[in-house]
């Protein structure tokens, strides 16, 4: 984890092949290499769907839960992790992540950025990948930013730190689509050069229209291929098929529901334009992300059938974020609606379980439904709720073990399980310590030995301070 | 889980309660008041069971088991509660900026880069939405400082005084506690520092867009050398004779620094510029308040040497190096305080003000002691800015700025019952209980 981003060959891969590249670089995975059969023995188990079990155990067998209960017992075959007086939970699932992405989030030189897919940029070297897991978390949604209307194409991933870029993404998971809507869209705190054309829109009112217009082309460009795809299959001779427009190609996909929207938004008039628009082209919105004025149109979204993935209690770093209430999953989840607090930030993923516990002070959420925020509900908005987001027999092994209730400030990751596999064990993390120091200061002593010599590395992208903070960190 | 559980049934009496009180309170010493039976963390000392506290005149009046009620006061039944000082949150914009991206509304940062004799005090809106805001979760009283980062002048190396002011009352003069309680420096930066990364931000004095050279950073001490230089003369001129000087409000505003009652409050996040603002408020005889984040751990040898209390940068910050332990910043309050270097928390920007005991409480499941926490939240930055004998603990004497809860204020799920400020009552209602009220009700 503590590797530095040095390998050329690595880099030429992401940067410029894409997936299909990736899959050919590889290196050893450093999960822990276990046997096909877990025991997990003796834990508080917080199944969340199934209730919570006292002293009970879960067996493991090739990744999947085989059993869970107070009576299961290890068969012999078993590597057993005992986890008495721990507390374990189904993997944390992060709707709204912009972790393992090489370069820039935002394709932000057009309004509809939907040719620009996330799976293209997976960065498996990303180490809030390892940071993140050591929040617990196993699943994430990552999408595209937020400075177009209509966004980049977005992938669900696992966070199997370790593994190569095409083994992150979670198989079977339907793709999704970064939509945004209002301060973002319309680069309203975006610095303007001097010279520089702004660019349209620039008012909620020319973002609804961007998403027409697109939907409108999109449903024009589906037009040509059915009528193609009928004749042909009628079997017409000698006929040209339509020019591919790979920036349509996701929304006529979205039009035939093979493809999630997953909206950024915050004001409650944006909110209901979009179900508006959408009820005009006959797509649904999966999600409606941070979602801060949720709470004032719930009624709408359940009726509509979206999700909404919001944050704990950011609110004032914009004007669109000034009526921000930390009640607002309490207020969604009572009138009806799917809710998951999700991060938007590789640090805050790192304590989602705190951030949903937020929700049984601010408006009296119930301990089972603050643990829901973080794990099955997300599993639902991003249709991978029969893989992950409990922990019932025959889903995947996605885990997190705790020291103490998850829902307390007090409680610290202790092991995080992705299909069986211990991919962040905190114990061993603290042991590798000394010897990383030793590995990096030998690398230091090389470089200056080569001449190099030059100010040492480490910085983030940089000079982000305090106060300019909150706006970048919000995507 | 069962506690957590239990704190709910609490919460609609709680909100019940609050809108009972007026948003601001009423003049101080008005009414006296008498919280029976809870448990009192005075912080000064172990936890009492089933003990009293005594408000009169804004101030506590007395604590313990069996402390007589004097008659008039009103009594608050506390039975199953928990007593605590109000917390402290040492480093915040309130006040001064109300919506980050709105520059109308932010008043931080000022042009030039000198700027001694700005007060914080002097922009803070007393009617600011992140006031109750904030006071709901138990924060009564709080820091203001400039030029943290905000928009204006980012190239400010004195950025002007922070202030100290309760998070309740009428005008700024009801609420200040210390007009001027820091003179806030952002230390220049130099190169090897290893880049400013995220949680950076101090370090402004860079040439705009380069690289620190270490040409800009010696000109720079020199410029603030001699700062320190000139308000050391204009205070003995002063001193001889008043009617000679020619009045110099920067000079002025310094010699609080130059005399060591004023501390500078060094904002710096590199562990080089730390060595060497220690190096320098040591030999300048200025009182340091380090502002940082995980170089402190680089540099706390030095720290506990030069007994430099730190204010920490925001724990719950993503890190500024890949290769850092990924907990770094949460084991960092433990690692310090551990070595009996003091240490408080801060939110510098305001959108996370209210995480405050949030990040006190990561800082206990990673290492840091209970106590050293409740310290960190209380007496500890009281100290810091010189109001030790005023404000931080439950005990005689000290103005009565306490919080009630049903729980440890740490833990997600504690609220805040009973909030005073000044000895008041105050209103824990705010912005976003009213449209949460508002909202619930929509059919």
């Amino acid at each position: 984890m503590k590797r530095g981003r040095n390998s050329l060959a690595l880099s030429l891969c992401i940067g410029a092949f894409a997936a299909a590249a990736i899959a050919v670089c590889s290196w050893p995975s450093r999960a822990q290499t276990t046997s096909n059969v877990m025991f997990f023995k003796n834990a508080t188990i917080l199944t969340v769907t199934k209730g919570t079990i006292e002293h009970g155990s879960i067996l493991v067998r090739d990744g999947k839960i085989a059993a869970v209960g107070a009576n299961v017992q290890a068969p012999s075959d078993a590597t057993v992790v005992d986890a008495t007086g721990k507390f374990i939970m189904p993997g944390i699932i992060d709707c709204h992540s912009h972790i393992a992405i090489e370069g820039g989030v935002n394709e932000g030189s057009v309004s509809v950025s939907s040719m620009a897919n996330i799976l293209d940029v997976l960065n498996p070297e990303d180490i809030d990948i390892y940071r993140d897991l050591a929040g617990g978390v196993t699943s994430a949604n990552i999408l595209h930013g937020s400075a177009n209307a209509i966004g980049g194409q977005t992938v669900v991933i696992k966070l199997r730190w370790g593994q190569p870029a095409d083994k992150l993404v979670f198989e079977g998971a339907l793709p999704g689509i970064k939509f945004a809507l209002g301060e973002n869209p319309k680069r309203s705190n975006s610095t303007i050069l001097p010279g520089q054309v702004r660019r349209y829109p620039a008012t909620r009112m020319g973002v609804e229209d961007v998403i027409r217009q697109a939907f409108t082309d999109a449903v024009a460009y589906k037009k040509q291929w059915d009528d193609y795809n009928r004749r042909k299959s009628a079997g017409e001779a000698n006929l040209i098929p339509p020019r591919r427009d790979l920036t349509l190609d996701p929304l006529v996909e979205v039009l035939e529901g093979k493809r999630y929207v997953h909206s950024h938004c915050y004001v409650a008039d944006e909110i209901l334009m979009l179900i508006r628009v959408a009820n005009e082209f006959g797509f649904k919105v999966r999600t409606f992300q941070h979602v801060l004025e949720g709470y004032k149109v719930a009624k709408e979204i359940a009726e509509h059938g979206a999700g909404a993935s919001t944050f704990s209690d950011w609110w004032s770093y914009k004007m669109e974020a000034f009526d921000a209430i930390p009640y607002n999953a309490a207020i969604m989840t009572q009138k009806g609606v799917i809710v998951s607090i999700n991060s938007d930030d590789a640090e805050e993923a790192q304590h989602l379980n705190q951030e949903a516990a937020k929700s049984m002070r601010y408006g009296g959420m119930s301990h089972d439904d603050a643990m829901k925020m973080v794990t099955i509900n997300p599993a639902i908005q991003l249709g991978i709720e029969k893989r992950v987001g409990s922990i019932e027999v025959g889903k995947d092994a996605d885990l997190a073990i705790y020291n103490h209730d998850p829902l307390s400030v007090f409680a610290v990751v202790q092991k995080t399980v992705i299909d069986g596999r211990i991919y962040f064990d905190r114990d061993k993390d603290i042991a590798g310590r000394p010897a990383l120091a030793k590995e990096k200061q030998a690398l230091l002593d090389k470089e200056r030995q080569a001449g190099g010599g030059g100010a040492g590395r480490g910085g983030r992208s940089g000079g982000r301070g305090p106060g300019s903070e909150i706006q970048d960190r919000e995507e | 889980m069962k506690k957590i559980l239990k704190t709910l049934s609490f919460s609609m009496i709680a909100i019940a309660v609050a809108a009972a009180f007026s948003l601001v309170p009423a003049a101080q010493g008005q009414q006296s008041y008498a919280i029976t039976g809870a448990k009192v963390y005075p912080v000064s000392g172990p936890p009492i069971d089933g003990a009293t506290v005594v408000i009169r005149g804004g101030k506590i009046t007395a604590v313990g088991k069996g402390a007589a009620i004097p008659s008039g006061a009103k009594v608050i039944d506390a039975k199953g509660l928990e007593v605590y000082p109000g917390m402290f949150n040492a480093v915040t914009e309130i006040g001064m900026n109300e919506v980050g991206a709105v520059e109308a509304t932010v008043d931080t940062a000022e042009l030039g880069e000198y700027n001694p004799q700005l007060v914080a005090a002097t922009a803070v809106n007393p009617a600011s939405a992140h006031i109750p805001v904030t006071r709901a979760e138990g924060i009564t009283h709080v820091i203001s400082a400039p030029g943290l980062g905000g928009r204006g002048g980012g190239g400010s190396v004195i950025t002007g005084q922070a202030s100290l002011f309760n998070l309740a009352g009428w005008t700024m003069d009801e609420m200040q506690v210390k007009r001027s309680a820091a003179m806030v420096v952002n230390w220049p930066v130099l190169p090897g520092g290893g880049g400013g990364g995220r949680g950076g931000g101090g370090g402004r004095g860079a040439a705009a867009g380069g690289a620190p050279s270490r040409a800009d950073y010696d000109r720079r001490i020199a410029e603030l050398t001699e700062w320190f230089e000139r308000a050391r003369h204009y205070a003995s001129a002063m001193q001889a004779n008043k009617n000679s000087v020619e009045r110099d409000l920067k000079l002025e505003a310094l010699v609080p620094v130059v005399k060591g009652d004023l501390p500078l409050f060094v904002v710096a996040n590199q562990a080089n510029q730390i060595s060497e603002a220690v190096a320098y408020c040591d030999k300048q005889k200025l009182k340091m308040i380090l502002a940082t984040g995980t170089a402190a751990g680089e540099v706390k040898d030095l720290l506990k040497e030069k007994n430099v209390p730190v204010i920490l940068r925001p724990t719950l910050t993503l890190l500024r190096g890949e290769d850092e332990p990924y907990d770094a910043n949460l084991t960092l309050p433990g690692q310090l305080s551990a070595m009996g270097i003091k240490v408080a928390f801060g939110s510098y920007g305001n959108e996370f003000a209210r995480r405050l005991s949030q990040q006190a409480g990561v800082a206990v499941a990673f290492g840091m002691s209970h106590d050293d926490a409740l310290k960190a939240l209380t007496i500890n930055p009281a100290e810091m800015f010189g109001v030790g004998k005023e404000l931080g603990t439950i005990e005689t004497g000290k103005i009565a700025n306490l919080i009630v809860t049903n729980g440890d204020p740490m833990e997600l799920s504690t609220e805040v019952r009973y909030l005073f400020i000044n000895g008041q009552l105050t209103s824990t209602d705010n912005k976003h209980k009213q449209l949460y009220e508002e909202y619930r009700k929509r059919p």
